[in-house]
């Protein structure tokens, strides 16, 4: 009975894992994989991919045509439950209304969280992503390197299924051999792009998603990833036999009923709950994790959505990966007289240095994609090809104004027509209505490309969060405040990439949409906004400075593991879900040492 | 009359935008706040009118048809945006419990007034009774904000997003997904990419 309630929890479980997410999901994986008693609380509702997915319908079966609202901010079919920028009865405070100063936070309750509608971009840091500090003097070093985690990263993409290519570029790490699916072809506007961006000096490659472009290695990879553990072996290859591969159709943000992308529902959880050592309860709001008298951590505090009732659940090891910004405030709400100001914040740096991603877009419309004849380019639903960062030398040579780089995420095609189909196009058609509207909107369908920036903010004094002394949660959990701000590196790399998108659009001999803005505050989008939010236990080698030591233990409690994003002491420009997946591995596979060792 | 002489006549004297106070329609009181919540069944299928009252009188989805299908009329390639139920769509649209649709009710309804006030003007007729020549007449006047005189400026934004609602509620569906080619979300076993003669056409490797 892997699904249970808070009554029919086991006197004790090695671990609870707090959240069920990317870092959640990674975490029970690997322990239960090996064989640990786990129990995962997860706060919001339990969730079925494959009788809930909204695959095929279309925007004429949805409300308002399936546009976005407050309710369902990236559209009706989103994948999200009871999330958000808001989550009734769930609020949290802006120190600063302004927009320069503004955070928004986007949460998910349900199991799997944010990986059952997130964009599938798995991008490794490279060598210069874990030592920024020793390369330009800003922000911090991480205490581990690239050589630490990169056998993570290759078992990470064999587990969950990662499309690309190798292209030997710096600091753009290639995969171990037969770790990376095959990408897929490039739609027309991909290529047209590529080869336009190319003569600028801009070198466009293969994405990298967590999609199936052909099934799994069941045969192989099961070994590769649990040598000598042969249980666990056939539980995976029985599971990855059961993933299907990318059918070239249904964006992927909806969740995929046939598992052929990354989400946790459909990847982490299911093996895991075969190896029975999985429990799961949801609707399990953790607000603290207690500690004995011993100094460590006993277990963990929650309400219990269902009926309200705060209920204690105990186990040798706690892991908190219930997002960056919950299991910061979980942390900071874990007070005690041993840890007044939250726990594991001897360092005082709890909460501190919040990072999320730049990010700026630029759109417009290219006369040679007009007219063309019908094409399905619904192909991988995205980023069949990516620009990742390439003016490192321009960067050493001190020619550019801000110190780290940005990759880009482009796109065209003839998508699934929509309210924004037509919408908004008199910039082009003069104000045509009648016969030749209609017609005005079969020359330009499908010749309109965007570009988006995604580049690195470096962790400041400004960006943080708090618990605000007055509002609560309607569980009565005290919420964070957040306070934000953007240095002048982030700005200008805005203001670049601003630059650098229209350049790429008159190469194409195509038209910009609306304002190119050279000042970066305009540019850059809202902090929080592109939903990288990392930092706020940062990991370190030094306790005074840092919240986690290289294994993502808190130094202040050796039974209390963060895996989530909280412990990243940079955000690179790469998305960070494929790093939070490898920590959490790595973070795991050390746990169970210890545990073995009995050291926890 | 040559579009000189409209200009001259229209500014001139053009019909006022109206000032509403509390949006037209019977239903407005009954307006539920709630929307379709945080976790909708998102399987099921919505018809406008499920989930909250529609709340145009019969008067204003007359209206609201007849300019919808001025804007996306039937031509050799699909039916009209009405014939594909655009007015239900808009319906919903005006209707719903959400920001940017409280943002647009005054902007459709009062469209409509001023759509009236502007054919009684003109030509001492209700708009769905005009010629259709004598409504494009008014139509050419504010369909492209850039053009538009300043008088008519709330008209022309008015126009602008009428044409966005009935070309999103008629693209929306089969029949506009057709119209433009679109091919997708069938499952293929295979995706081969882009046709090679295509590419050579465009120059593309």
């Amino acid at each position: 009975m892997p699904f249970v309630t808070a009554k029919s929890h086991r006197s004790a479980y090695d671990v609870i894992v707090v959240g069920s997410g990317a870092a959640g999901g990674q975490s029970a994986y690997a322990l239960c994989m090996d064989g640990a008693k786990v129990l995962m609380l997860e706060a919001g509702r339990r969730y079925s991919p494959a009788t809930e997915t909204p695959m095929f319908q279309t925007p004429d079966l949805a409300p308002l045509g399936a546009v976005g609202t407050p309710q369902k901010p990236f559209g009706f079919y989103d994948a999200t439950v009871d999330g958000g920028w808001d989550v009734p009865g769930e609020p949290y405070v802006r120190a600063s209304e302004e927009p320069a100063g503004r955070f928004e936070w986007w949460r998910a309750r349900m199991l799997g969280g944010r990986t059952n509608h997130w964009g599938r971009i798995s991008l490794r840091y490279g060598p210069y992503d874990f030592k920024p500090h020793r390369r330009d003097g800003l922000g911090f070093d991480w205490p581990i390197g690239y050589e630490d985690i990169a056998p993570y990263y290759d078992k990470v993409e064999l587990l969950i299924g990662v499309y690309g290519s190798n292209e030997g570029l710096e600091n753009t790490p290639d995969s171990s051999p037969g770790c990376l699916l095959p990408p897929p072809k490039p739609l027309v506007s991909d290529l047209l792009i590529a080869q336009r961006a190319k003569r600028l000096g801009i070198p466009a490659i293969p994405g990298h998603r967590a999609v199936l472009t052909r099934p799994l290695d069941f045969r192989h990879s099961p070994a590769r990833l649990h040598p000598g553990n042969v249980t666990a072996q056939k539980i995976l290859a029985e599971d990855m036999r059961n993933r299907a591969a990318c059918i070239w159709a249904t964006p992927c943000g909806r969740g995929c009923s046939i598992r052929a992308n990354y989400q946790s529902t459909t990847v982490h959880l299911p093996p895991a709950l075969t190896s029975g050592n999985l429990d799961i309860t949801t609707d399990a709001m953790v607000y603290e994790v207690t500690l004995g008298r011993d100094g460590r951590a006993n277990g963990v505090s929650f309400v219990d959505r269902t009926t309200g009732r705060q209920q204690h659940a105990t186990a040798r090891v706690v892991i908190l990966a219930a997002s960056a910004c919950e299991s910061v405030r979980i942390l900071l709400n874990s007070k005690s007289a041993q840890f007044p100001n939250g726990l594991a914040n001897s360092s005082g740096r709890l909460g501190r240095y919040l990072m999320d991603t730049v990010g700026s877009t630029v759109s417009g419309q290219i006369p040679l994609l007009e007219s063309l004849p019908p094409l399905n380019e619904d192909a991988a639903d995205g980023q069949q090809l990516y620009v990742p960062w390439w003016l490192y030398p321009d960067q050493r040579a001190g020619k550019l104004p801000f110190a780290r780089g940005y990759h880009i995420e482009f796109g065209g095609g003839k998508r699934m027509p929509g309210y924004d189909t037509a919408a908004g196009i008199e910039w082009l058609t003069g104000g045509s209505y009648g016969v030749k509207f209609k017609q005005d909107v079969r020359r330009y369908y499908g010749s309109f490309v965007y570009f988006d920036g995604r580049g690195e903010m470096i962790p400041n004094d400004h960006s943080y969060c708090e618990i605000d002394p007055s509002v609560k949660d309607k569980w009565g959990i005290p919420v964070l405040r957040f306070h934000w701000r953007w240095s002048e590196h982030e700005l200008r790399q805005a203001a670049h990439m601003q630059r650098t998108f229209a350049d790429i659009i008159a190469s194409m001999d195509g038209r910009t949409h609306g304002v190119v803005h050279s000042d970066g505050a305009k540019a850059i989008a809202p902090g929080g906004s592109i939903i990288h939010e990392v930092g706020g236990a940062i990991m370190g080698s030094d306790p005074k400075t840092s919240v986690a030591n290289p294994w993502c233990q808190t130094w202040d409690v050796p039974n209390l593991f963060v895996t989530d994003g909280a412990v990243f002491a940079s955000n690179a420009d790469k998305n960070p879900t494929l790093t939070i997946m490898a920590l959490a591995w790595r973070a795991a596979d050390h746990i169970l040492e210890r545990m073995r060792r009995k050291e926890l | 009359m040559d579009r000189r002489t409209t200009i001259k006549w229209v500014l001139s004297a053009s019909a006022a935008w109206p000032l509403l106070g509390k949006p037209a329609g019977h239903a407005d009181s009954a307006l539920p706040v709630r929307g379709y919540g945080t976790d909708p069944d998102l399987l099921a299928v919505y018809r406008p009118g499920k989930l909250w009252l529609l709340t145009l009188t019969v008067p204003q989805r007359r209206l609201a048809g007849i300019l919808a299908d001025i804007i996306i009329p039937a031509d050799d390639h699909s039916p009209s945006a009405s014939a594909v139920g655009v007015v239900d769509f808009i319906d919903e649209w005006v209707s719903a419990p959400y920001p940017a649709s409280q943002r647009d009710r005054p902007i459709v309804l009062g469209g409509f007034i001023w759509l009236d006030a502007e054919a009684a003007r003109r030509f001492g007729k209700g708009f769905a009774d005009l010629a259709a020549t004598e409504q494009t007449g008014i139509c050419d006047d504010i369909c492209d904000e850039s053009r538009t005189l300043t008088v008519l400026r709330d008209a022309a934004r008015f126009f602008a997003l009428y044409r966005d609602l009935t070309a999103g509620g008629f693209y929306s569906t089969p029949v506009g997904r057709k119209d433009v080619g679109y091919l997708g979300n069938v499952p293929l076993a295979r995706f081969d990419g882009p046709p090679p003669a295509l590419l050579r056409k465009l120059n593309l490797p």
